[in-house]
């Protein structure tokens, strides 16, 4: 079969691989109809995130259709089934997993080994992502093995376009746990940093459910316009004082909530010199991060707010304004996307016509353009916004 | 082919590449790659062979500038071989003017290496020539064209409109290891904090 394989920092090519193969009783083989290329790609594509070996599988935002069940799935799966795959693997019955902390699922980490050593105790094992979390294969492919098939699925009804659902596998529970973690009440100012693909879900979960006003922060026109279509006030980093214009827009308060939707790699520009402090840094292998937004949310969020960071983290960061952070009472909420315990509301909600995530789709081109793409994606060319592609 | 190593590590049911497509990189990305990997080999040749060189060139005495290249030539690489290879490209093409000045200075006619003066300065031209195509195809391929970007302003996301989406999934319960303190959640609308008792 055809697939996006890493091999090496901006080294994405379309390869012929093997089949993937059923290998646990709880597996299943699904073929590929949709998958997606997702900012926190762009962290693998920069060899940001550690342990990625040449011949990775990548994706992990996929949907299609069931094509063989493992004999421990059949209760769950049937060839034919329509299903959209979380990017994170989950067991189902660990501790974690009955909680509904499913990206901490404590069973499907293959790599156990690893992930103690990096990061204390193992999290979820997710799809084309790091060996740290498994090194399993991913769905920018023609076919995907899903272990723990029984569990880690979303089926879907027939009749829905795949790019209406695409997106319940990654960017938009991802947005929507970014809000809800929130809190968000009727009093709410929500001010929500990048407006890439989850910020733009963000967005439009705040607005869905009931912040006062919405904020959104980026730089690039055509992202911007695309959150003010949604319902945000916008705020150009390029042309204002992100901390002035909330400031602002808050009567001196501050936004009681506050979203990093960029992680690891926020925009470096001389006019914000800790970017510039933080990107050397980072190419000299000293630090993991730009935690630009970070400092900034710290900064301007007001006292007993709540800061969300549903963007991707690598490892370690620098200068962080722990006095601020401890004296105004803050509340940190942060983590990979528990997928499945949004997954039921969130399709009642597309199916119901309250929210179609498809909005965000600016390009669908074929798996073999898919390298090409990447490039097109990380330099914002072309006003790309989110890249589906079609095995 | 390091893919081929990997191949033995994976698992009986995981994908093992066979045969390898067309790149993400281009031309111009390889090129910075291997023009950042040239500047690593040089620059660490000039810290470590910094008195050979200057003898080499009739510039005794110089050791420490050649050193302070190096590092110079240290940093070049490391941004050609970052996701910013345009800025190393050219701050590759300011060193070669920087290069090449320190050379005339040593073009005197009292100079008895005069000769290896002139093959060096000839290098370096040729390595700024290259360069300078580097650094342009880069910019060239990595750059955000000029121009009105595409008009997103119908994508609302609400098959409704934004109006009617505001405050449409205030039916959600948000769990309890989600909500917020309740210094913040909507003061107005509950009771007042219950206040200590004096003793």
């Amino acid at each position: 079969m055809r697939a996006l394989v890493w091999h090496g920092k901006e080294d994405i090519r379309c390869d012929t691989v093997t089949d993937p193969e059923l290998e646990q009783p709880r597996d299943a083989i699904v073929k590929v109809t949709s998958c997606a290329i997702c900012g926190s790609d762009l962290h693998l594509f920069h060899n940001f995130i550690p342990a990625m070996l040449p011949g990775d599988v990548m994706g992990h935002e996929m949907m299609g259709e069931v094509v063989e069940v493992g004999p421990e799935a059949k209760h769950k799966l049937k060839v034919g089934d329509r299903v959209v795959v979380p990017f994170t693997i989950i067991c189902g019955e660990c501790d974690q997993c009955k909680r509904g902390n499913f990206s901490v699922c404590e069973a499907t980490n293959r790599k156990k080994y690893l992930a103690d050593k990096v990061f204390g105790h193992p999290t979820a094992g997710l799809f084309g992502y790091t060996h740290l979390t498994g090194g399993y294969p991913g769905g920018q492919a023609e076919y995907l093995r899903v272990p723990f098939a029984d569990a880690t699925h979303i089926k879907v009804p027939d009749g829905i376009p795949d790019e209406k659902v695409l997106f319940l596998g990654d960017i938009f529970p991802t947005g929507w746990q970014a809000a809800v973690q929130c809190d968000i009440q009727p009093t709410d100012t929500v001010a929500i940093w990048g407006c890439g693909p989850v910020g733009q879900m963000a967005i439009r979960s705040a607005v869905l459910l009931g912040a006062k006003q919405v904020v959104a922060i980026d730089h690039l026109p055509e992202r911007l316009e695309m959150a003010e279509a949604g319902g945000a006030i916008t705020i150009n980093f390029d042309e204002e004082s992100v901390v002035e214009r909330l400031n602002e827009l808050t009567g001196g308060l501050g936004p009681e909530k506050c979203i990093d939707a960029i992680g690891m790699e926020a925009h470096v520009s001389p006019s914000m010199p800790d970017t510039v402090y933080d990107r050397a840094k980072q190419m000299l292998g000293v630090e993991s991060d730009r935690p630009h937004v970070l400092r900034e949310m710290i900064y301007v969020c007001r006292p007993a707010g709540v800061i969300s960071i549903p963007g991707v983290y690598g490892g370690l960061d620098d200068k962080i304004p722990m006095g601020q952070l401890m004296n105004k009472g803050l509340t940190i909420r942060t983590g990979q996307t528990h997928v499945n315990r949004w997954t039921d509301d969130l399709l009642r909600r597309i199916e119901e016509g309250q929210i179609d995530p498809s909005f965000v789709i600016t390009h669908t081109v074929s798996l073999d353009e898919g390298p090409e793409m990447y490039k097109v994606f990380r330099d914002k060319q072309d006003s790309c916004i989110k890249v589906v592609l079609k095995p | 082919m390091t893919y081929n190593i990997s191949n033995i590590a994976r698992s009986k049911g995981d994908p093992k590449v066979l045969h390898s497509g067309p790149s993400s990189l281009g031309a111009a990305d390889r090129m910075a790659r291997a023009l950042g990997w040239f500047s690593i080999g040089l620059g660490l040749t000039e810290l470590i062979a910094a008195k050979r060189i200057t003898r080499t060139l009739g510039m005794e005495g110089k050791e420490a500038l050649v050193r302070a290249y190096g590092v110079r030539e240290l940093g070049h690489g490391i941004v050609s071989l970052s996701p910013d290879k345009h800025l190393g490209l050219w701050s590759r093409v300011a060193g070669d003017g920087l290069d090449i000045a320190t050379l005339v200075t040593a073009m005197r006619h009292d100079n008895p290496k005069r000769d290896n003066v002139g093959v060096a300065l000839a290098a370096v031209l040729g390595v700024t020539l290259l360069d300078i195509i580097g650094a342009q195809g880069v910019t060239a391929r990595h750059s955000r064209p000029r121009g009105r970007p595409r008009s997103y302003r119908d994508r609302t996301g609400f098959p409704q409109g934004v109006q009617a989406a505001r405050g449409a999934a205030r039916d959600f319960k948000v769990p309890p290891d989600m909500r917020a303190a309740p210094a913040l959640a909507a003061v107005s609308n509950r009771a007042p904090p219950e206040k200590a008792r004096p003793l």
